[in-house]
């Protein structure tokens, strides 16, 4: 683990994959419920790296050396939860998505609707949630915790090379090893699929995002 | 119960309390007062709890007019307070409580130093609070900037009086080149020895900025050859992250900003610093000075 400063009150936990920082996140998870985090304001979880900010310095460095003691869990953990999403696979990048696979559209919408995705993390806009092929661990699980790797991913893009200035709401997309829903309009380069006329996003629910992490997520096609 | 009537906003005037910490993990931003201190000012001298929702005014501007009897008070950049009756204009300062009677106008002028304001109501303006906080996040699409036309409620008075003071000090935001202090990283290792250097030359504030961020115009910073193509997993910011974009020019967030980004932070002001930075006009110059960190394994 490799710690980075962000200012005088915070730092990045960098570490080498995506399943570990999701242990990393569990452990720091259970350890503020039990009180032993003091003054940790933020945390959060992202592909490489999980952020803590505190209220001061002093509480940073204090943090920090609890977080380095942790004992990750050999597995991250999953609500249980299972969210459907109905999807029409009408985006604009099917098409580029396909060739940068080599298959055509239709295997695209079909790699998309079978693969049981898992809520990673959220973040960049409220309740957008960065979703990951679900490799079917369960805590307690004995593969190890490189099982992730274990399996070709099915819809590895890159992003797309010029941001949208304004992607819509409920547009579904993918990005490096994630997908996500757009839950507003906003500026974005991902690889856009389809749309969902599911919201993602209602402050007024509780909780207001609706792919929270640990979640798993299904996508459903159907008709415009 | 009285109100407040927004006649006319100026550049821009949003709802702002002390934000919502603790919420980034969902993707939502503290937000808040981009000045705290300026904010918990402004409530003491009406006699509010600190963290009373107030508003937030970008370069004067702001008319409101008052439905019931209100006390405000403004802090900030220092502004000229008018309040208009049928009986004539009075002018008052800054930093004092100033009565505003049922039907009269106020107006704030623009302030001749620094750019946004903040203003009181004994009271507290009684709003939606989404999310546990009053505060406007214009990136996150919780409440929305003020427009002609709107009307606040103002909320119960508190029941202890207004604190007897005359006049609060409030510092004179500065004009010529604002030092900001910054400790590098998290991504410092991702530009040139020279970017470094040019980070600590002046910059210019760019007239887009706002509460997500302060785009500033320079040179732009160069990559270390090692890292020219590469793309950053995204990864959590703080306010105060000093994100360098594709074009290499630097923009420093603020309360607004995205909770993830995808571009290397090259450093990070301290968090005192951030009311200075929110106080740069379009044209001011900004440098960063660069401070030791905490300390990590």
């Amino acid at each position: 683990m490799r710690w980075r400063p962000c200012g005088d009150a915070a730092a990045l936990a960098e570490v080498e994959d995506l399943d570990t920082v999701l242990r990393l996140h569990a452990a720091v998870a259970a350890a503020r419920e039990d009180g032993g985090l003091p003054g940790v304001v933020d945390v959060v979880p992202a592909a490489r790296t999980l952020l803590l900010r505190c209220a001061t310095g002093a509480d940073l460095e204090r943090a920090v050396d609890t977080v380095t003691a942790l004992e990750l869990p050999d597995a991250p953990p999953t609500s249980g939860e299972e969210v459907t999403v109905e999807v029409v696979y009408d985006g604009e990048d099917l098409g580029d998505v396909a060739t940068h696979l080599g298959c055509d559209v239709e295997e695209v919408v079909r790699r998309h609707t079978a693969t049981r995705w898992r809520v990673a993390f959220t973040g960049f806009a409220p309740g957008f949630g960065y979703l990951v092929p679900d490799t079917g661990r369960d805590a307690g699980h004995d593969a190890g915790h490189d099982g992730a790797d274990d399996e070709p991913h099915p819809l590895e893009v890159p992003r797309r090379p010029e941001s949208r200035t304004a992607v819509p709401a409920g547009a579904v997309g993918l990005a490096g090893e994630f997908s996500g829903v757009y839950p507003r309009s906003s500026p974005g380069g991902w690889q856009l699929i389809g749309s969902t006329a599911t919201p993602t996003w209602d402050v007024d629910r509780d909780p207001p995002a609706l792919l929270t992490p640990g979640a798993r997520v299904r996508f459903v096609e159907v008709g415009a | 119960m009285s109100a407040l009537e927004v006649v006319a906003t100026g550049a821009q005037a949003v709802v702002e309390d002390l934000g919502r910490p603790g919420l980034a993990g969902l993707g939502v931003a503290e937000s808040g007062a981009l000045d705290p201190g300026a904010l918990r000012l402004a409530n003491r001298l009406v006699g509010n709890p600190e963290d009373a929702a107030g508003l937030e005014v970008t370069f004067g501007g702001l008319v409101l007019r008052a439905r019931g009897d209100v006390l405000l008070a403004v802090t900030g950049a220092p502004v000229c307070v008018t309040v208009a009756t049928a009986d004539g204009r009075r002018t008052h300062g800054a930093g004092a409580a100033v009565a505003v009677p049922d039907g009269a106008e106020v107006t704030l002028d623009a302030p001749a130093h620094g750019l946004r304001s903040w203003v009181a109501v004994r009271g507290g303006l009684d709003v939606a609070r989404p999310l546990g906080s009053a505060s406007t996040d214009l990136l996150a699409g919780l409440g929305a900037a003020l427009g002609a036309g709107d009307v606040l409620d103002v909320g119960p008075a508190p029941a202890d009086p207004p604190p007897a003071l005359d006049q609060a000090p409030l510092p004179t935001p500065l004009d010529g080149t604002v030092v900001l202090r910054v400790v590098l990283g998290p991504r410092d290792d991702w530009f040139t020895a020279e970017a470094l250097a040019t980070l600590g030359r002046p910059w210019s504030v760019d007239a887009r900025s706002n509460r997500v961020g302060v785009r500033l115009d320079g040179p732009p910073l160069e990559r270390a050859p090692a890292y020219a193509e590469a793309e950053l997993p995204s990864e959590g910011t703080v306010a105060g992250a000093v994100q360098v974009a594709a074009n290499g020019l630097p923009v420093l967030f603020l309360a607004d900003h995205p909770v993830t980004g995808g571009y290397p932070v090259i450093a990070c002001v301290v968090t005192e610093d951030l009311p200075l930075a929110a106080q740069a006009v379009p044209g001011q110059q900004v440098r960063f000075r660069t401070v030791k960190g905490p300390r990590l394994p």
